[in-house]
Parts: C-alpha cells; structure tokens; sequence
C-alpha cells in the first residue's frame, strides 16, 4: 500500500555532508510522524463518533424495547410516560429517499452521457464544473427555495391540502444530489476506454447505440457508485426536509403526505433533550439506525467504485 | 490488506488508548467551563459601569419581549452584551439544566421532573413571570369558521375531527400546523387544550393526532396560515398581524366566545392566557439582577404592551 522511502539504501552521490544528512532525517521523519497523526486522527474521530453514538443511544433499550423502537409507529417524546416509535421517520426516509433518486438518477445519467459523449469539449469543460458549483449551495437554501416556490406549485398541481410533503422534499433532494450523480457518472463514462467506443463506431453503430450499448454498460458500476453516493446525501440531508417535508407524525401512506424523515426527527427533537434523558437517548438510537444505514450505502458505493477502478486500470 | 500484524498493532491501539481518553473527558470539560463563567459575571457586576455579557435561551414565543428588552438595556449599558435565541422553552430548560444559559426564557413551567434533573446536576431553577401572553388560535381571514370550543380545538388536533364542515366551516380538509415538540406552546396548548386539563372532559393520555404538521418556527406557521384557506395554527399574541384570523375561544358550548386581546386576558375571561417565565440558577445576582429589574419595571412592562404581550398589572 504505502511506499516508504528507506534513508539508508541511498547512493553517496545523493547526500553531500553529514550533517545535511542527518537534517534530512530529522525532518523527514518529523512529516512522516505528522502524516501517521493525521491519519490516525480521522479514524480516532469516527472510532469516537461511533463509541458516543453507542454509548448515548443503546441505553433507551433498557426502557423501550428494540422491537418496539424499531416498528412503533408512535412518538411521543414529552408524554408521561414517553413513547418512541420509529417507524414512521423509517418509512419517510424510505419515501423521500426513493422518489428523490427515482428523479435524480436518470437526469443524472443522461446529463453525464451528454457532457462525456456528445457535448463538444468546451461545452462540457464550462458545463461541469458549474453543475459541481450547485453541490455547493447551502441546504437551508434549498429549503427555502422548496418553501417559497415549490411547496405551493406540488399543492397546486396534485390538489394537496398543502404543499408541504414529502414529494416536494423529495423533488428539492434530487436537485442537491444531482451534482453528485452527474460529476462521478461522467468521470466513469470518461474512463472508459476509446478503444471500446471506436469498435462500436467502427460497427456502424450510431452514438445513441454506442452511449446505451457500450458507454453506458462499460461504465456501469461507477454510475451505480454515483446513485449510492447521491441516496447517501438524499439519507443524510436534514435542514431541508425538516423546512419543507411537512414533519406530521403520522405513517406516511403516500409520499403526498406530510412526513418527518430520521434526519428531521433528530433535529425537532434534540434541542429540549436533557444530556442522558430518555428523550437524548432516544435521539441517539435514531443516530445509530441513520448511521448505520449511510454507513451501508457508503460501503456498497465503495466497493463499486473499487472494482470500476480496477476494471480498466491501465 | 495488512501484511502483519505488527505493522497495524500500534497504530490501532494507540487509535482506541485517545478514542477513550478524548471520549471521556467530555463531561468534566464541560462543568468547569460553566463554573468560570459564573464566576466572571459575579465580579464584573460589582463595578460602577456595568458590563459584561450574558445568554438568554428559551421559547420562541417570548423572543421578541426579550430582543427588545435587551436592545433597551443595552442602549443604556453599551459595556453589556445580551445574546438572545429563541429554538424554544425546552431547549431553554435544558440549557438551563446543562448550565449552558444564564437565562431561560420559557412560555410554561418548569416539570417537577426537570427541576429533579436540575437539582441532580446541581442547578436550582429560580422563576420569575415577566408577562403574559395571550395564547391565540388562528386561521386564515377567508375562513367563515369565527369561534371554536376548547372539546373541537382538542378533537381537532388528535385528528378526530378532519373536516371543517364538522365545526361549521367550508366542505374542506383541515390542514392542523402545530409547533415542534422543542416549543414551550406546544407543551402548554397540549395540557391545556388539547387533554384538557382541569376539565369535566380532561383526558391525559390525549396526544397530537398523527395528521398535524409540526414546524420549528412560529413565522412558519402564521405564513401558512396565510396562503392556506384551510390551515389552523396557534400562536402567541405577539405574532399576531392582519393577514390571519384569531378565533375567539369558548371553554364549553354553553359560554360565551373571547377573542384574545391584552384586556381579556387582564380582566381573566380569555381561557387561555398564560404567565411567561424567565429561569435563573439560584436567585439572579449582578447584572442578571440588575436585567430582570427592568424587565419589571413600569419602562419595561409598557415594552411588553407595546408588543402585543400582556403586562403583569
């Protein structure tokens, strides 16, 4: 994996004076102690996240059970005595999850498609780093945007009692994951070898065939890499969905229904949680499910990319 | 992916030995903070000008009283600066609790529970009504629907009643926007309206109906209410303005309906008016003190009127 550099089997030629020498050493070993500390820091601080996620959360199920955490379909985090029930946020994060992706990955793909393979290579130099610009745009103003011109257009167009749904959410979610989705799909359709889109043109295909026929499938499990890594947003993102997906409590039965995601329920819930109440417990286990599940869909988009890479390392 | 054992051993322990050093020491970190700052307020309070800095945190509902309150005092005391947040009464108890506000600003009572919490990490919850507030029921200036029982409010927001034809309204569905659960208002409309506490009809296991939309703002909810003939929502006076509608409200059927105002709720007929609190740890020393006394005074009470909140007299 890491090369390390062996002081000792350099030639005379290389090192002028003693001195020097032993300067080089020093200092080569102060950076490589700085790196391993550095590196080391990143896992110390996932390592912590993940111990105070366990330690602050698994404590609820000493008062509620897991089952009735997991598929309760009740939260009522101030009643005597309180009730938590997940399963509704579960469900909502499911939904909204689910259409933004729906939205997101075929507009992502075709845009990505179009800027590796069709767009002239001005337009697409131009073209992609803005559409990376919009990854850039602050959550809360998605939200805003939802709020003031979305939510009334989704009441208007499905006759809603009101805009404020998980559908809207969802709509405003896709937009935040597509630069994303188009960003590493391209890359993946530009990796793919010339060679392989010569042949196909060679066989008289057309570039509609040679994009559905042999970029797309050749690019395939980095594009299935980029949809993991936008559902990881979509699960993840939290200010938005709280502004605009309407936080009703109940099941949701439509994704036109009001509804509160993990992410959202955390965020209403946590501010009048007192440290290592039930309340703050509670909150905490919803961390570990969310947790859990970012943290799977991040393995999968990993392992993805991972044998994409290999598939046409060169 | 690793070659020997050897190689990752160390930095793998070494990764668990400051995990567990740096996870434990989070608590302790956290008191001695909060005993320093206490300490800085006391001496600083005690020279002629006045300066120092101090936080309010709590409800939402009392946010603009306190926002103007402390833009006053600090007018006057220019060495003196008051940081005011309004996520809501919860938050405020808990950061009172947590000993990470000097002030809590709250829309209900403290819970014997929290005071319990309180007086386990050694705080001692002081209370102090600064004003009142009248506890307004709203609905857009479209709606027919004019007045509404404390029994169809609670049917209402556990999502038995769904329709407004059902209380004398439009052939329409009732979009229920409530505060979040972090919101001192939705504690108090829950126990006072919605179980009806004190009444012949008072229900404790009664809770918000899964159909009510729970937003983090009381702005969120008035402008809702105003692009949405059919919403209801419930607010402080304070928030009140001329786009919405405020219902007058009946305890029974057989009494007689009151629209919120300051006079109703001085003279006690409008049912749910309720006391606004300030929290201090212990009783308020120096400038805390020194705040809260104006906040008291006649000049600071005409602040509360001017703002559409009920002055204590």
């Amino acid at each position: 994996m890491k090369q390390e550099i062996n002081p000792s089997s350099r030639t005379a030629a290389d090192v002028p004076s003693r001195g020097l020498k032993r300067r080089l050493r020093l200092g080569e070993r102060f950076i490589e102690g700085w790196i391993f500390l550095a590196g080391l820091l990143s896992i110390v601080v996932l390592l912590g996240i993940i111990f105070i996620l366990l330690k602050e959360g698994l404590p609820i199920f000493g008062t509620t059970n897991p089952w009735d955490f997991l598929f309760g379909t009740h939260w009522y985090p101030i009643a005597d005595p309180p009730v938590f029930g997940i399963a509704p946020f579960f469900i909502s994060t499911l939904w909204v999850t689910l259409i933004s992706t729906i939205i997101a990955v075929p507009l992502g793909v075709a845009c990505a498609a179009y800027l590796s393979e069709v767009a002239p290579r001005k337009v697409a130099e131009t073209v992609k780093p803005i559409i990376e610009i919009l990854a850039g745009i602050p959550s809360v103003m998605m939200g805003f945007i939802g709020l003031a011109l979305l939510s009334p257009f989704v009441q208007s167009l499905f006759n809603l009692n009101t805009g404020l749904c998980g559908f809207t959410a969802a709509i405003m979610l896709s937009l935040m994951s597509l630069p994303i989705i188009v960003s590493v799909s391209e890359d993946a359709m530009h990796a793919v070898p010339q060679e392989f889109k010569e042949a196909s043109y060679a066989l008289g295909a057309t570039k509609w065939e040679t994009i559905w026929h042999v970029c797309i499938p050749a690019a395939l499990s980095g594009i299935a890499a980029a949809i993991m890594l936008g559902v990881g947003r979509a699960i993840g993102e939290t200010m938005t969905v709280l502004m605009i997906a309407g936080n009703a409590l109940a099941m949701p039965a439509s994704p036109t229904d009001p509804m509160t995601t993990m992410t959202a329920a955390i965020a209403n819930s946590i501010g009048n949680a007192v440290r290592g109440g039930v309340q703050y417990q509670a909150i905490f286990a919803i961390g570990i499910v969310l947790f859990i599940l970012t943290f799977g869909v991040n393995i999968i988009a990993e392992r993805v990319l991972e044998r994409q890479k290999r598939k046409f390392a060169r | 992916m690793f070659k020997s054992v050897k190689k990752w051993f160390l930095p793998l322990a070494m990764v668990l030995v400051i995990t567990l050093v740096v996870t434990g020491c989070t608590t302790e970190v956290t008191t001695t903070a909060t005993t320093t700052q206490t300490n800085t307020q006391i001496t600083t309070a005690t020279s002629t000008i006045l300066s120092g800095s101090f936080k309010i945190i709590g409800s939402n509902t009392v946010t603009p009283l306190s926002a103007i309150w402390s833009e006053n005092f600090m007018a006057v005391n220019s060495q003196v600066s008051i940081a005011v947040s309004g996520p809501g009464s919860g938050v405020g108890i808990a950061a009172l609790i947590d000993g990470t506000t000097d002030i809590c600003q709250a829309s209900r009572a403290i819970k014997a529970s929290e005071i319990t919490q309180a007086n386990e990490k050694g705080v001692n919850p002081y209370e102090i009504q600064v004003a009142t507030d009248a506890l307004s029921v709203v609905v857009n200036p479209a709606n027919p629907v004019n007045e509404l029982t404390f029994a169809q409010l609670s049917a209402i927001y556990t999502g038995q009643i769904t329709n407004w034809n059902e209380v004398g309204g439009n052939d329409a569905t009732i979009v229920v926007f409530s505060r979040d659960n972090n919101s001192g208002t939705f504690a108090y409309f829950l126990e006072e309206v919605v179980q009806m506490a004190g009444m012949e009809t008072a229900d404790k296991t009664l809770q918000y109906g899964g159909n009510v939309l729970m937003l983090p703002s009381t702005e969120e909810g008035i402008s809702q209410v105003e692009s949405n003939v059919n919403a209801i929502f419930y607010s402080g006076l304070g928030y009140l303005n001329d786009s919405v509608k405020s219902l007058g409200i009946k305890k029974t059927a057989n009494d007689a309906a009151v629209l919120p105002s300051v006079a109703t709720a001085l003279d006690g007929t409008y049912p749910i008016a309720r006391p606004l609190f300030y929290y201090t740890n212990g009783e308020p020393t120096g400038i805390i003190k020194i705040y809260i006394d104006y906040c008291l005074s006649a000049e600071g009470q005409q602040v509360v009127l001017d703002n559409g909140f009920v002055p204590l007299s």
